[in-house]
């Protein structure tokens, strides 16, 4: 159903990715956004469009704890391996402007 | 101003109309109702902060007609805001317009809300604005009425700065006009009030300004409670960084600040009086009035909201988010801010599409700088559980006590850059 309105948006409005990308968003994705994504991120690493693997060998390994002191390790632990594979594959499927800007 | 109903000239590009919507419904096979409406679906969104500006970037991304109500012109951030007033940070750099947003189609009422009824916000000039969902992110509003001789013409001669702006200013110029050999005294309120960090934070940065160029002055923070987040990470640097500097009074010794005399730089608790140079007193704090008004606020003064759709407890079609919003275990922080109003924001989508909002999985990370290559952090991740949001067990907490000095740097980097972003995302 969220598909089908999604897709009605789409058709009929020309509405961007970024609605239905928001609203299809898996559980914590939104929040990984936060701080990674936008152009500006500096020293926190851009994660949109990077390959699920990567992504998800990093979330993985952040999860068991790597000492690197960062929040990762922490928040990491949060999720389960489906929750950061979801998250891992949504990121992998859009770039950085379809993440923050309609 | 534009026409508050109708399709004013700056209506959202991506116009999708309830018919549009209902229609598709119908198409799913989910029974459209036999008449369907010719206007949008019209969401409100009163309050232009981190919480409010994310939620209707979110709404009208998503194709609804949104209207942002918030009279102020520019939004005025306050992470950060305590690097200004240490000298540390230029005061443009909190300050952000709500030009994007305009730009990106959304519909901004300069004008404060006034009062709600029958599904419609009032306004100050006596026009109202319907709506299908109202969303209130209306922050805090300082409790002028909590600590004797603390209202708004004492915040002039001792500062809050709890809202960034003219207050930040005042506590930056009051600071560099002290001699050296002052003392400086910071009232914390007891929980919860906006960023539960920020008092030591302030502390901190205040020490680091002290410590470089008024060596001889004191900080004593006078607190309302027993205990504060990221303690033993602050008392810690504190020891290392500005050693005898800071001086810290709990509750059970004397901390509670139940009076002032603004004119005399006199703060007085239940166990004594004490005069400071430099007075900010943080006082405690409420949602703002808007909540009040609509009723959505609880005896406690914050408004109890259901934590899948961020709807009020009180009153039906009216969500609330950030620092307004009772968020269980999460902290009033810019960052849970936007992490709940892009929540809320797929709720709406979902509710005004008749679906069922999915439970989300929110984050939230406050940085503390304690010195310009000094941060640390604390973090939680968080699902609803019995009506509230709860923290998920087993994640979360405070940087590690032992990390070398490469890590406080790398954690203070990533302090800035976490702004950049969501600064960028909100209001770029």
């Amino acid at each position: 159903m969220r598909r089908a309105v999604a897709a009605v948006i789409g058709a009929v409005t020309l509405a961007p990715a970024a609605a239905q990308s928001a609203a299809e968003a898996p559980p914590g994705a939104l929040g990984c956004a936060g701080c990674h994504g936008a152009p500006a991120a500096g020293v926190i690493p851009d994660i949109a469009g990077q390959p699920a693997q990567a992504t998800v060998a990093s979330l993985l390994a952040y999860r068991t704890g790597t000492g690197t002191g960062s929040v990762m390790e922490r928040i990491a632990k949060g999720f389960s391996e489906d929750e950061i594979r979801a998250i891992a594959e949504w990121f992998a499927a859009r770039g950085t402007a379809t993440l923050h800007r309609p | 101003m534009p026409s508050p109903s109708g399709s004013p000239p700056g209506a959202p590009r991506h116009f999708t109309g309830r018919r549009t919507l209902l229609l598709a419904a119908g198409a799913a096979g989910l029974g459209a109702p036999a008449l369907l409406a010719q206007t949008p679906p019209r969401v409100v969104v009163v309050g232009g902060g981190f919480a409010g500006a994310t939620c209707a970037r979110d709404l009208a991304a998503a194709g609804l007609a949104v209207t942002l109500v918030e009279p102020r012109a520019e939004y005025v951030a306050c992470p950060f805001s305590n690097a200004v007033i240490a000298g540390l940070r230029q005061m443009e750099q909190q300050r952000f317009s709500y030009a994007a947003l305009e730009a990106n189609g959304l519909r901004r009422i300069a004008q404060p809300a006034t009062g709600l009824e029958d599904g419609r916000v009032l306004l100050a000039d006596g026009t109202t604005l319907p709506y299908d969902r109202l969303v209130l992110a209306p922050g805090i509003e300082l409790r002028f009425d909590a600590i004797t001789g603390y209202d708004a013409a004492a915040a002039g001669r001792m500062p809050h700065a709890w809202q960034a702006g003219p207050q930040t200013l005042l506590l930056r110029q009051q600071l560099e006009a002290m001699p050296d050999g002052g003392v400086v005294a910071i009232a914390a309120p007891a929980n919860p009030f906006r960023c539960p960090p920020g008092p030591y934070e302030r502390a901190s940065l205040i020490a680091h300004y002290l410590k470089t160029h008024k060596p001889r002055s004191k900080l004593l923070i006078l607190d309302a409670k027993d205990s504060f987040s990221k303690q033993r990470l602050f008392e810690a640097a504190w020891q290392a960084l500005y050693p005898g500097l800071i001086e810290w009074v709990s509750l059970s010794f004397g901390g509670n600040v139940t009076e002032v005399d603004a004119a005399e730089g006199v703060l007085v608790t239940e166990f004594g009086r004490h005069r400071a140079d430099v007075a900010n007193v943080i006082p405690p704090q409420r949602a703002g009035a808007i909540a009040r008004v609509a009723g959505v606020t609880d005896a406690s003064g914050w408004c109890p909201v259901d934590p899948v759709t961020f709807e009020s407890r009180l009153r039906p079609g009216v969500h609330v988010v950030g620092d307004a919003a009772i968020g269980g275990a999460m902290p009033k922080s810019a960052f849970t801010a936007n992490a709940q109003a892009r929540a809320c924001a797929a709720a709406v989508v979902a509710l005004l599409a008749g679906e069922t909002p999915r439970p989300p999985k929110l984050i939230n990370t406050c940085y503390s700088l304690l010195a310009p290559d000094y941060g640390i952090s604390i973090a939680g991740v968080y699902s609803p559980r019995n009506g509230l949001l709860a923290e998920v067990e087993g994640a979360g907490g405070i940087s590690p006590a032992d990390a070398p000095p490469e890590i406080r740097a790398a954690e203070a980097a990533h302090a800035e850059g976490w702004f950049r972003v969501i600064t960028q995302a909100v209001f770029g």
